[in-house]
């Protein structure tokens, strides 16, 4: 009857890595179909050529290199990365309502983007020239840690719950979305336009040039929280177990906030504010796999990224040929999630 | 001497916690910690896991200051089992018994975690429940659970802030009885918070009786537990007799007869 450990050990990480296969080739099926859908149908044969080097047609070939592919790839890793910074996030604060949007980061973000934006806008627009585009993203990271950073430290001066948390992150959000709305205001009409296009989220802006900013920066930051999974597991049992485990909670807890914050603001600045994936990807991943996060963490990236991915498919789909800003799609499932979330929260667990 | 507390004195502000405090423990025996609410028994166990920074040299194991150890080597040496844990997001028991391993690991968990993570919770009689995530179990399991990922870290110190307080009088025995035998089979050093006046003194090699931030009495169990002691630190009348497994301590309030 009883089974020894090693055997319910192994058997439970072969699952998890079952569940993380599985919804890593979900996430391919998904994407070839999202490449072949649009305005021109690409057969799954002439795809399949066409991705093994085989272009028959150089059109083609050109609308699936240089405007779908980039478009997918831009959505995976946004997804990725905004549901890793939520699942860090949820974890380092202790805290389920925790994620990119709620803390302000994505506020703040989007402030420091529409600042460059409007202040370089003659020099570049969203169809940006490279040093400009680093200049957003540099600008979005500040703004990024500066409203993380405001928002944990009220927290802190507070109590550290929950409410308080919440209640700052709305706070500093509406402070610097008040600051996007002056920008919008003083701004002329070709950075307004741009400003407005961007603001709504979205993957128009997908390009090779942008993606070679953002891959490896997503990529080495994931490989650097990967190494912390243990800490973040310990993390969940309470902070002065965590310690006397032998984590150092401090350096922890900062190394991690800053690279989340990296990861998200720099997306945030290339596709606008996107929200939702970095609270609801987690926690359906939570359901399906449990909270060891050397599994939660590339399950939840795996899960922003069909997520977000499918959303942008349905938004360029729905009413095609006419595309509605992903944004609007993210929040028409993640704001009932949300509420979701809110009321069935156990108490004694967060309080 | 295995863990020694020198003069260590701690203040909030301008409250003192702890005044001069002065213990020397030895390796296999079982110490309890008592006193009323508020005298700083939490923060005692609590500097002495290290959780709280002590300033100057001031609590040593095995003649070495407790702050010239990693944190990774402090967690090999000592185990924390906490009052009570505010669950994050809840773990199985198998996973929460393998956090204990973490001083010992990288990322993977090899064969000989999981032999001593599954020792252990043979021992502890968790093994059936090793896949249910803590929130589904009862107080005492928790209870237990939370030992076993301290005993995972195959500490040599073993520190339990009030580890019966939730517990049914079975559960209570259970653990006690448990503590003991570790530290007389594996010579663990074990320190207890304890609230139960005749349990602390019926498991209890030694026993501080901590007022006000200072130890007011220590010694062998019948040695603390007079009349005198007890009405002076607590406040209350006690009559102590023999029973037949330990002693017999019948409290009432001065004012009543």
């Amino acid at each position: 009857m009883q089974r020894p450990i090693q055997a319910i050990y192994h058997g439970s990480v072969k699952s998890k890595l079952l569940i993380l296969t599985s919804l890593f080739l979900l996430l391919v099926l998904l994407t070839l179909y999202a490449v072949s859908q649009g305005a021109v149908e690409v057969a799954l044969p002439e795809l399949l050529a066409i991705l093994s080097g085989r272009a028959s047609d150089e059109m083609t070939a050109y609308i699936v290199y240089e405007i779908r592919l980039p478009r997918m790839v831009m959505s995976i890793i946004t997804g990725v990365s905004l549901a890793c910074a939520g699942a860090i996030m949820q974890a380092i604060l202790r805290n389920p309502l925790a994620d990119p949007f709620t803390l302000g980061v994505s506020s703040g973000a989007a402030f420091g983007a529409a600042l460059a934006i409007v202040a370089g806008t003659s020099v570049f627009g969203i169809n940006l020239v490279s040093s400009g585009q680093w200049m957003i993203a540099l600008n979005a990271f500040v703004f990024g840690c500066l409203a993380v950073g405001a928002v944990y430290g009220i927290a802190k001066l507070k109590n550290s719950s929950t409410t308080v948390l919440l209640l700052a992150g709305v706070a500093i959000g509406q402070l610097f979305s008040a600051g996007v709305s002056g920008l919008k205001f003083f701004s002329n009409n070709e950075a307004l336009k741009d400003l407005v296009v961007w603001l709504m989220g979205g993957f128009w802006g997908a390009k090779w040039q942008v993606l070679h900013i953002l891959l490896p920066l997503v990529i080495i930051s994931l490989v650097l929280l990967l190494k912390y999974a243990w800490d973040l597991n310990s993390l969940c049992a309470g902070e002065d177990v965590a310690r006397t485990l032998g984590v150092n909670v401090k350096q922890v807890r900062w190394v991690c906030l800053l690279l989340v914050t990296l990861m998200a603001s720099v997306t945030i600045a290339f596709t606008g504010i996107i929200g939702f994936i970095g609270l609801v990807a987690p926690h359906i991943s939570r359901i399906i796999i449990g909270t060891d996060y050397r599994f939660l963490l590339p399950c939840s990236c795996l899960m922003g990224a069909l997520l977000l991915l499918l959303s942008d498919t349905a938004a360029r789909m729905v009413l095609s040929p006419i595309e509605i800003p992903v944004g609007i799609i993210t929040a028409l499932f993640g704001a009932p999630f949300f509420v979701y979330l809110l009321l069935k929260k156990r108490k004694d667990y967060w309080a | 001497m295995y863990m020694q507390v020198k003069d260590l004195s701690i203040k909030y502000g301008t409250k003192m916690i702890l005044k001069q405090i002065q213990m020397n423990l030895q390796k296999g025996e079982v110490a309890s910690i008592i006193g009323p609410n508020g005298a700083g028994k939490t923060t005692l166990l609590k500097s002495m896991a290290s959780i709280i920074t002590v300033e100057r040299a001031r609590i040593w194991i095995k003649d070495r200051d407790i702050r010239s150890y990693s944190a990774n080597e402090l967690a090999k040496t000592l185990g924390y089992v906490p009052q009570h844990t505010a669950f994050g997001y809840p773990l199985t028991v198998l996973e929460t018994v393998l956090l204990g391993r973490k001083p010992y690991m990288q990322w993977n968990v090899t064969a000989h975690d999981l032999e001593v993570a599954g020792a252990i919770m043979e021992r502890l009689q968790l093994a059936e429940m090793a896949q249910r995530y803590m929130d589904e179990l009862s107080g005492g399991e928790r209870q237990k659970v939370l030992i076993a990922r301290a005993l995972a870290q195959e500490p040599e110190i073993l520190l339990l802030d009030e580890p019966t307080s939730a517990l049914d009088i079975r559960h209570q025995l259970e653990v006690l009885e448990l503590v003991r035998q570790l530290a007389l089979q594996q010579q663990v050093l074990v320190v207890l918070i304890m609230h139960d006046l005749e349990l602390a003194a019926r498991y209890s090699d030694r026993v501080f009786l901590l007022q006000q931030g200072q130890i007011y009495a220590s010694g062998r169990p019948e040695e603390v537990f007079t009349s005198a002691n007890m009405e002076q630190v607590y406040g209350v009348k006690v009559e102590i007799g023999q029973g037949s497994s330990g002693l017999k301590l019948t409290a009432t309030l001065p004012e009543s007869r």
